[in-house]
């Protein structure tokens, strides 16, 4: 939860100086600045240290941010990610994560909420029985892994669009954001947060998501690279300001489109 | 006949003076050159993330230290492959160089030069006329560099270019293209570099022209 709350506090920050903000340095600013520096000293030293070392990958972000805005342009909001017959379901679907199967978190569905904040007329926490009440689809999608392999499976719950229209969210804001159980936490532009396919999903296979695939809720987008399919999300952000997440912040690419 | 304007006069013809390798072969080709080294080391530390064999490439020579250091340089040496490529592809079809240099590939010729080739007789006397099998290897890695950008595509945006990856026939088979088209990039560049060694002043030729 304190990971939700310092995203709050951030979000809260940022709405007050709203109009300063513009005044501020990007991230990708920021990281242009010291990817600048990097490249002198790429220039200074060789050997395999250097390429391969931080500083490097400092230095190729800002083709990273370049990259964003590349594939936001390719992005069509109305092209949907191939569909599958049940029978390409991959079977069994494999846990991938940052931690160990075992230590998936598990979270009490009675103590259960989902948290909202920013940009949004509604901000009333979600219990699950409210989320589980709301009009649901089922997809079967391909997840692909950034590390290359994919698999087909088949995901149930609500669009995401429907839920911020539900919560009164202003979808001209940039990002809506994602906090997560265990401490994870993911950003996605609007256009894909509004894209048909998106999803906020409370089933796996016909089965309420057991804790290795995001119990209780997962943010399912078939039009982007798996990790950026949060699980156990317990906070959504709408807002402007670029907030990265886990992964991102590390260094993978952030639009991560397909 | 005239080309790039009409200063130059058929500068890759064996009786001009003109240099061997115009000015845009020779930057492009370089250029190319570490696009490819880039794109291949880092694609080794990609491929290691999810071995589609049952092999992994020594760290020691992939390029990112990890997967988001190997993605990143993937990602961004991209551009300048398949800018410097289009550069040299545009030019080279309409200076009517890849018609002049590469075409035909006569197959029986083909096999007369490669088993010369196999048996150290090949002579290298003009750099500006190549043998059928040069002919072959050069139109060859064309191909294979065509194959890897619309492999690598289908690969990158399964969602936005969906046609292109079922062309391919799905995503998973598009890896293995990818892969493959990778290996006949490397097997291509293995005997290109024993070759300019063999053949020094073909090396001297794509540096100073001649």
């Amino acid at each position: 939860m304190s990971y939700l709350r310092t995203s709050v506090q951030r979000v809260d920050a940022a709405l007050l100086g709203k109009d300063a903000a513009k005044l501020l340095p990007e991230p990708s600013r920021r990281n242009f600045l010291r990817a600048g520096a990097s490249i002198g000293a790429l220039a200074l030293l060789t050997g395999c240290d250097i390429i391969d070392g931080p500083s490097a990958e400092n230095a190729l972000r800002i083709v990273s941010r370049f990259n964003d805005r590349v594939q936001a342009m390719l992005f069509n909001p109305n092209r949907l990610a191939p569909t599958y017959p049940e029978t390409a379901i991959t079977r069994p679907f494999p846990f991938n994560a940052y931690y160990r199967e075992e230590n998936a978190p598990d979270i009490d569905q009675d103590d259960y909420k989902l948290l909202i904040d920013g940009l949004v007329d509604d901000k009333e926490p979600w219990t699950l029985d409210r989320l589980y009440a709301l009009p649901q689809e089922t997809q079967i999608t391909r997840l692909v892994c950034v590390e290359g392999w994919s698999a087909i499976g088949k995901w149930t719950g609500t669009p995401l669009r429907e839920f911020l229209r539900r919560i009164g969210a202003d979808t001209r804001a940039k990002y809506v954001h994602f906090t997560c159980a265990e401490g994870y936490s993911s950003s996605i532009d609007m256009a894909t947060a509004l894209h048909p396919q998106t999803q906020l999903t409370f089933k796996y296979d016909g089965e309420i998501l057991p804790p290795k695939y995001g119990f209780p809720m997962r943010v399912r987008i078939p039009t982007k690279l798996g990790f950026k399919n949060p699980k156990h999300v317990i906070g959504l952000v709408v807002l402007n300001n670029y907030t990265g997440g886990y992964w991102e912040d590390q260094g993978y690419n952030w639009f991560s489109g397909l | 006949m005239l080309e790039l304007g009409s200063t130059v006069v058929r500068p890759d013809s064996p009786q001009s003076k003109g240099p061997v390798h115009p000015l845009y072969v020779r930057v492009t080709h370089w250029i190319n050159a570490v696009a490819i080294i880039v794109m291949i080391g880092s694609g080794w530390e990609i491929y290691n993330a999810s071995p589609l064999f049952p092999f992994v490439f020594p760290k020691a020579i992939t390029l990112g230290g990890w997967l988001a250091g190997a993605l990143l340089w993937h990602f961004a040496a991209m551009w300048l492959l398949v800018a410097n490529g289009f550069v040299y592809v545009a030019l080279g079809v309409a200076t009517g160089r890849f018609r002049r240099m590469l075409l035909p590939v006569p197959p029986l010729a083909f096999v007369r030069d490669l088993r010369a080739a196999l048996s150290g007789q090949l002579t290298y006397d003009d750099l500006s006329v190549y043998n059928a099998v040069q002919k072959a290897l050069y139109l060859g890695v064309i191909l294979a560099g065509a194959l890897i950008v619309a492999s690598g595509l289908a690969i990158w945006k399964p969602v936005q270019l969906r046609e292109l990856t079922a062309l391919f026939g799905g995503y998973d088979v598009a890896r293995f293209v990818h892969f493959f088209a990778m290996a006949a990039i490397a097997i291509f560049f293995a005997i290109h570099v024993v070759m300019a060694v063999v053949v020094p002043k073909s090396l001297r030729a794509m540096i100073r022209g001649r």
